[in-house]
């Protein structure tokens, strides 16, 4: 099922009675999610991206805007007739039910000719439960089980009437580092089984990137990009998606661009054409640094961490604006660093330039580092 | 664990010593007196040692009448007051206007003096020479003749009574409801309403198991608040309640130890320890029937 949205925007009421203005949640916004494809809404806390979400699944109204499953308009129809399944982020399983009537009462809801016999409700609670491996927890209640079982059980209340589309609400967050890693995987496995269109709401990057088909990444309300995850990525449309994606986060830096060349901090690290001269913030992976003895880049080495196969370089550089420089380099790349100053040339394509008043990515057309 | 015992005792002596002087001793003592026959409490003495202070008070016309009250005070106002407190609380959490305003009204009957409002009660429902109260100008109004219901039948002042009572314990247990239903999570409410979920099964299969231990705990000090009462039929039927044939039993013990006559110490203990035999079996039963049915999380 394509989940189309368009142009949705939600206001929320101000909670402060005397002032009238309104909280826009989500602006005006626009994109498709393809049919069967596991989908990550990303970005920081208190982005709007739960609100796409419920408005999704239509706990919220929109203000403006409408939404489509496949060619229906399902704007104003109530959550219950859309044929979502939603897992919340706590998970909301009833406490004093068991597992087996947990996955049961969305069918025991069933009226009229959809009404299931007894034998037919078993079978697709029992469906479900083995969809995600948990028959033999059946008879047991919320509060006996770890976080990452209550996940699953979730999971399948959501899908045990096979909703047409799935979401989940910051479905790892409660879950601790290792099972959130085992999670991830089990998600993107029971989306492949299910076919479902999935729709995910993350703050976490890493999470997103991982698993995800498409992502969509969030910032006060306003679409910034979608894409694949390692698109958005190599490509970012603006500076805040290239900080957002990425660990460690990209580099940040003043920069000039002057006939023809790139200057950091007065080096001249990059020729490129298709720019005018200007002021420059220069986005730049920690991937892509390179060290050489007489490169260009000069930078004041702070230190050198090596964990396991790769190897960070933490240095700085008075035109840094993102606190220091961290750069990633294979283990054997790092064996002559040392000493107080430290010595980069780039790879091109991990070099982003931005507008440095709106943030926009600012293309050019070749590039050749120095 | 025991290198800590003698720490420990320490540690709880005061409330052992208190409790024990205030509340163990002299629920012995009234054990003790319940079998001591003609007990005299200025010369401390009694005639014999036996079961007969509980025959008399068994055979007695005034105990059987109060213990008859006692009951149908309890099987009426508990579940009537229990369900209709309930009934407003979904009821204030469902409105939005006004709900505070609403919400302040239902709890004033909680800080009014009881015998501020038996006074309002005995207006609006006494009968005198000079008018038939309130109550029976609304009975006139609808055709039906005057009923005393201060002095008149007994279904008439145990109406009276069970209105009374309803009235009183309300706003208390309307407070705990309301707050335990907005504890319940709005979590639980989505996934209902994604599912479909009729309202009436949202009510039963999830509000109600979510506040199952507050209704309890109301159903429970319910029952034993309503087996304990006697200053709610006092204020409407005036001190003496056996002539008005209202009295329940703890208004029993308090006649034999102080009422008209008074002085029957050894009779008095006897109804109490009745009366805590009763409380006791209920609050039992009570506990057993919750434990299918009250769900803590």
């Amino acid at each position: 099922m394509k989940v189309v949205l368009e142009h949705l925007t939600k206001k929320f009421p101000s909670r402060n009675k005397k002032d009238k203005s309104e909280v826009i949640a989500v602006n005006d916004m626009s994109f498709e999610i393809p049919d069967g494809k596991l989908v990550g809404l990303l970005g920081p806390s208190g982005c709007g991206k739960s609100t796409v979400l419920n408005l999704i699944c239509g706990l919220e109204t929109p203000t403006e805007g409408k939404i489509f499953f496949g060619d229906d308009n399902v704007t104003a129809l109530p959550p219950e007739k859309r044929g979502v399944g939603l897992v919340f982020q706590n998970y909301a399983l009833y406490p004093h039910l068991t597992v087996r009537q947990n996955i049961l009462f969305p069918l025991q809801n069933l009226r009229g000719e959809e009404k299931l016999s007894k034998e037919a409700m078993e079978d697709k609670m029992l469906a479900a439960a083995r969809l995600v491996q948990i028959e033999q927890l059946l008879e047991r209640k919320p509060s006996e089980m770890s976080g990452g079982q209550q996940q699953r059980v979730a999971i399948a209340r959501a899908m045990v009437k096979t909703p047409r589309v799935l979401l989940l609400d910051e479905p790892l967050s409660n879950l601790d580092a290792r099972l959130r890693l085992q999670t991830r995987e089990e998600i993107r496995r029971i989306q492949r089984e299910t076919g479902v269109t999935t729709v995910f709401v993350t703050h976490d990057q890493e999470e997103a990137m991982s698993i995800s088909d498409v992502i969509v990444v969030m910032k006060e309300g306003v679409l910034q990009q979608q894409g694949k995850p390692q698109e958005v990525y190599n490509d970012p449309d603006n500076l805040f998606v290239a900080k957002f994606l990425g660990t460690p986060p990209i580099n940040v830096f003043d920069g000039e661009v002057r006939g023809g060349r790139l200057y950091i901090a007065g080096d001249a690290v990059m020729e490129l054409t298709g720019v005018s001269d200007r002021h420059v913030t220069v986005g730049i992976r920690p991937e892509a640094f390179r060290v050489r003895d007489d490169a260009p880049m000069r930078c004041a080495l702070v230190g050198v961490e090596v964990m396991g196969r790769d190897t960070t370089i933490v240095a700085t550089s008075e035109a840094c604006v993102s606190g220091s420089i961290r750069a990633v380099i294979g283990a054997e790349y790092a064996e002559g660093v040392g000493g107080e100053e430290v010595r980069f040339y780039l790879k091109e394509s991990k070099v982003h330039l931005f507008d440095p008043e709106s943030g926009e990515r600012i293309r050019f057309d070749a590039a050749k580092a120095l | 664990m025991k290198k800590y015992g003698l720490k420990g005792w320490l540690y709880l002596l005061p409330a052992i010593l208190f409790l024990g002087a205030f509340m163990v001793y002299p629920l012995v003592d009234v054990f003790v007196y319940s079998f001591e026959e003609g007990y005299n409490s200025a010369s401390q003495s009694f005639f014999g040692v036996g079961a007969y202070n509980y025959a008399y008070v068994l055979r007695d016309e005034y105990f059987l009448q109060a213990l008859k009250n006692t009951f149908l005070l309890v099987v009426i106002t508990v579940p009537l007051s229990t369900s209709l407190a309930l009934l407003i609380s979904v009821a204030l959490g469902s409105i939005k206007k006004l709900r505070e305003l609403f919400q302040t009204i239902y709890f004033l009957p909680y800080v009014t003096n009881t015998l501020a409002v038996g006074l309002v009660f005995m207006i609006l429902f006494k009968k005198t020479a000079y008018t038939d109260g309130l109550v029976n100008l609304v009975i006139n109004f609808f055709g039906s003749p005057s009923v005393d219901f201060i002095e008149g039948p007994y279904w008439a002042k145990m109406f009276v009574l069970c209105f009374y009572t309803i009235w009183v314990v309300m706003p208390f247990k309307i407070l705990i409801l309301t707050s335990a239903l907005a504890s319940v999570r709005q979590d639980f409410y989505n996934a209902a309403r994604l599912d479909a979920t009729p309202k009436w099964r949202v009510f039963t299969r999830i509000t109600l198991p979510m506040i199952s231990p507050q209704l309890f705990y109301l159903i429970i000090t319910g029952f034993i608040g309503a087996f304990k009462a006697y200053s709610d039929a006092v204020a409407i039927f005036g001190t003496d309640l056996n002539a008005a044939g209202m009295n329940t039993i703890v208004g029993y013990v308090y006649d034999m130890l102080y009422g008209n006559g008074g002085g029957w110490p050894s009779y008095a203990s006897a109804a109490a320890i009745i009366l805590f035999a009763i409380v006791l079996t209920i609050t039992c039963i009570n506990l057993l029937v919750s434990r299918k049915h009250v769900y803590y999380v």
